[in-house]
This record gives structure tokens, sequence and C-alpha cells, in this order.
């Protein structure tokens, strides 16, 4: 936790960029809501879900190269050599990222709500948003945990963040679903688990309560979580090895 | 516990990677309780991966080990609990400062809270880091960065230490400062220390007894001493004034004893009964003339040279351009 705080390119990047790109959004494509059946009138409201997902992705960056990191330093050796469970280093190692996505959450809600964007859920939605925040940055954490742990390095994982942003792109994160009108863009935007996540987030600040959009969006953060912990807690006894 | 279990006893130990390479290949080893034990070799000589095994960090393809009597590979915690280790590179995350590391390792090692600070601070005393311990490691040198890996290997009052390469790339005021805190360790503590290195004056100074490993086998053990009376004879080394009389100082030398290969000068391991005043009384009946003559006692590098073949320093050429070269074939 320490050492996350202790490094700005960990912390500022993820809360000025996403931001700065919501922006920049919200401004060119607010056209978008005369579409009919857009959900909203205002795209800023629309855009808002974005940068949670954008923040995450981060999170799976950071936590990787920091993890990548103690591997090429011999910083992993050394924590083997100590009592120290493969489950508690991966636990505390998250908890940084977690903490951070956290912070990053009330940062982009809070950025959203004195813009201007309405909050539909209201007050008691704002703990779900931010527990929905921590499971992603978890889940996103521990997926780029896996990969430092499986090459060992930074360069690697940080090589994957386009990858990343493409799954980003590819999905319902400029218009809804059901409004985009060329067949394949839509039918891999459906098939991609990041629709699923920006839609969780956007029921909450556009909808209110939508029990499909939440139901489909905790499933895939929890889906992504369990399996990129699994993948993670599998690969470490690897790279820790210890007798 | 008693001293008597700080011991480490390898019988036959290998390990063997993918395509076969056999990093260590057999080697037998008794280290007694105490004792500073100096393993010497060449880079890709097995050293390290020796101190892997060891340190449970690394399971050994075949043969068996005994740390602190626990065996490395079914009783690896018992092992670690026993043991600190001071790896090759100094594994230190350079975005914590070294009172948090220490925090960090007392806190892992599982010292009870009210002894976390005094042993951190102790630490930090002990190997003269307290001015810089709220400093992040991105800023020590290199000294210092040793220096607190070896605290950190301290921290839960090793019975064994083991150290690989420790002073490797350090200035000769740092090495020979953290001499004296290993040779204190052993003596005064009781730590068994079992370093690896590639500098033979550290294996003189520091080590009661030297294994010397070449290609992952040990080729030659013993006390410093014993290693290099094994070798008997001192040579003779001799710096021409003139370098066209280089082959006639040559072979004029090559009466008194064997030629061996040298750098600027010409040297000969000297025959049984054989003096340095035979040497000089036979360039003056020659007429040669020399800038210097030196008589030298035989070193670990006569050693190895005997052992292997080889110096220690063209060992360590000759395994950088082999590994180069792998690197580009690769």
């Amino acid at each position: 936790m320490r050492r996350t705080l202790r490094q700005p390119a960990n912390v500022i990047p993820p809360l000025v960029f996403p931001v700065a790109l919501m922006a920049v959004n919200a401004a060119g494509l607010q056209a978008s809501t005369f579409l009919p059946g857009f959900p909203t009138d205002s795209f800023l409201a629309f855009a808002l879900a974005v940068p949670f997902i954008q923040g995450a992705l981060f999170s799976t960056l950071n936590a990787g190269t920091d993890l990548a990191r103690d591997i090429q330093t011999g910083f992993l050796n050394r924590l083997a050599l100590t009592p120290l469970r493969g489950s508690a280093l991966l636990a505390g190692h998250l908890t940084g990222v977690v903490v951070l996505g956290v912070a990053q959450a009330v940062f982009y809600i809070s950025v959203g709500l004195i813009a201007g964007a309405g909050f539909a859920a209201g007050p008691a939605g704002i703990p779900v948003l931010l527990a929905f925040a921590a499971l992603v940055s978890l889940g996103f954490g521990a997926l780029g945990s896996f990969f430092a742990l499986r090459s060992g390095s930074g360069e690697t994982v940080q090589g994957l963040f386009p990858v990343f942003f493409v799954f980003l792109f590819i999905s319902s994160m400029n218009a809804p679903r059901d409004l985009m009108a060329v067949d394949w863009f839509r039918t891999l935007a459906t098939l991609n688990p990041v629709s699923y996540l920006l839609e969780f987030v956007r029921s909450l600040i556009i909808t209110g309560w939508d029990p499909r959009a939440l139901t489909l969006g905790l499933g895939v953060a929890v889906a992504i979580a369990a399996v990129a912990l699994a993948l993670a807690s599998r690969e470490l006894p690897r790279r820790m090895t210890r007798t | 516990m008693s001293a008597a279990d700080n011991s480490i006893v390898v019988e036959r130990l290998v390990r063997e990677f993918q395509k076969g390479l056999r990093a260590v290949d057999g080697i037998d080893l008794h280290v007694a309780p105490g004792e500073i034990y100096g393993f010497l070799g060449p880079n890709g000589a097995g050293k390290s991966t020796t101190v892997l095994m060891l340190t449970t960090l690394l399971p050994p393809t075949s043969g068996t080990a005994r740390v602190a009597g626990f065996d490395i590979v079914k009783q690896g915690p018992q092992v670690r609990s026993v043991i600190g280790a001071a790896l090759q590179e100094a594994a230190l995350d350079p975005l914590l400062t070294g009172r948090d590391h220490l925090r960090l390792q007392t806190l892992l090692q599982g010292l009870p809270k009210a002894d976390r600070r005094i042993r951190t601070e102790d630490l930090l005393v002990r190997v003269g880091l307290t001015q810089a311990a709220d400093r992040k490691v991105r800023g020590y040198s290199g000294g210092m960065k040793r220096r607190l890996d070896l605290a950190l290997a301290l921290v839960h009052r090793p019975r064994l230490l083991f150290l690989d390469e420790p002073t490797m790339g350090l200035d000769p005021q740092s090495r020979s400062a953290l001499w004296e805190e290993v040779a204190r360790l052993a003596r005064e503590d009781g730590v068994t220390v079992f370093l690896t290195t590639q500098y033979l004056e550290e294996a003189d100074v520091l080590a009661d007894r030297v294994g010397i490993i070449d290609h992952g086998r040990i080729v030659a053990e013993g006390t410093p001493a014993e290693l290099k009376s094994g070798i008997g004879r001192p040579s003779v080394h001799v710096l021409p004034a003139d370098a066209g009389a280089r082959p006639r100082i040559a072979a004029s030398l090559a009466r008194f004893g064997e030629p061996l290969e040298g750098g600027r000068d010409v040297a000969v391991r000297l025959r049984d009964g054989i003096g340095l005043a035979d040497v000089v009384r036979a360039f003056d009946a020659d007429g040669l003339a020399v800038d210097d003559v030196e008589l030298r006692a035989p070193t670990l590098d006569d050693v190895f040279l005997a052992k292997t073949g080889r110096t220690l320093e063209g060992a360590a050429e000759a395994e950088d351009a082999a590994d180069a070269q792998a690197g580009e074939s690769s």
C-alpha cells in the first residue's frame, strides 16, 4: 500500500487520463443523446462509467509491473524465505490495488457529480458503486499479477495494455448496444465482458436499480475476479518456488 | 538449540536444468557449525545454484542436503526458519526506505510486536545505516544496499547465513566493512556462514575453509593454507627491462621450473630446492637486465590453475564469452 502511494505514476495517470477522456467525449459526443432510445440526455452521465473501467485497466498495469519488478529484483525470493504464505502475499499485493481503485472511484463520481451528472440510484447506490469498483480492481489487478507471474517481465505486462484497451473500445463504451447500427460491432460488444461492467455502473448513474444490468455486471465482475485470482494463485508457486 | 546443529551436510547434490545442463554435478560438502565456508569459482560454476538449493528456493534434481539438521526438500519451512540469506542481487524494493524494509521483514518473520522496533534500530546501527534509514533504497550506494541486505538476512537471528557473492561490485572500503561484520557474526554469535565468491582475496581472508567449484564439481577443498601448501612450490615472476629480452629471460627461467602463463611478466613455478637467489645469480651470469623479480607464495588462483588448468580470471572470461555467444545465438 505504502509502495503504491509512493509512485505518483501509479496514482496520478489513472485519475487524470480517464477524466480527461471523459471530458473530451462528453463534449464531442453530446449529439448522440438525440438518437431515439438513447438512455439519457447527458452524455457526461453516459460516459461517466468509462473512467471506472479505464481506472481498472491502469490497476492491471500497475499491479503487474509492481509484481514483475519484485520478481526481477529478487524481492520475491526474499519473501519466499520468510514464513509468508503465497496467498497472503497476493492478498497484500492486491490490497493496494483495491484501495487505489476505490479512491479512483470516489474521485470519478465526485468529478461527475460536480460536473452536473445525476446519480439515479440515490445515496444507497454510492457504496454499491464503490464495492463494485473494488471488485473490478481486484479482478483486473489479479489479472495483471497473473501476467507478471507468468512472464516475470514488467515490459510484457505493459505490452498488454493496448490489448486491454481494445477490449474497452469494442464495448458499449460510447453507445448503448441496442443502438449500434453495425452488426459485427454490436456482436463483439455483446460478447465483450467489459460492456457488462460499463452497464452496471451506467445503471446506477442513469437508470437506477436495473436488476438485469446489475446482475449481469456483478456476475461478469465476479467471474473475472474468480478466474484471475485462480490463475494468479496457480502461477504464484511457480515463481515463488520453495520446498 | 545447540551449536552442533548449525551444520550443512550435502551428499551427491545434483541440479539439472532443461536441455540436460548440469549446473551442479554431484557435490559433497560438510560445513561445521560456526565455520565460514568459502565457495570459490568463476561465473557459471554452480555456486548460486548450490545456494538456491540449500536455501530451499530450488529443488535439487537428486542427492540430499541437510541444513541445521533439516532436509532441504522435506523440511523446507524448518530450514528457512533457521537460515538467513543475502542472494546475488540485493533483493530490495527501490521505493521503500531502509527502515521500511526492516520493519516489513520483522513483521514477516513473526517477531513479537514489542521487539520489531528494537530489532530494526539495532540492525540499522549494526550495519551503519541509521543516518540513511529513512531514505528510499533507490538512492543507496551499492555498499549500502548490500549492508541493508545483510541486515534483512539477520532479522530473525539465523543460525546459518548464506551470502551469495556479497561483495560483488563493492569498493574496497565497503568490502572490508562487510568482511568484518561477517567475521564478527561467526566469531561472536557462532553463526555458520556459507559464502560464495569469485574473489580470491575474499576467500583467503575470510573463509576458514574453501571449496573450489568448477563446471558444477568441487575440484578442491580445504583451508586456504592447506590448499596453497598442496600446490607446494612458490613461483618467480620477472619483469624484463627490455621487451626484446623476453625470450632469453624465459629460456633462462625455464631451467628452474615449469613456465606459467602470465601477462606482462615471465614466470615459472620453481622446482623443489630452487630459491630466488639461484634465479638472480643466473640472470647475472647470463647478463640479463630485469626491472623486477618477485617471489610469490602460491595463491588460491594457483590452486584453481593447478586443479582446472585455467586461472580463475580466465575461467570467468571464458564463461562470460560463452554466455554472450549463447545469448547471441538464442
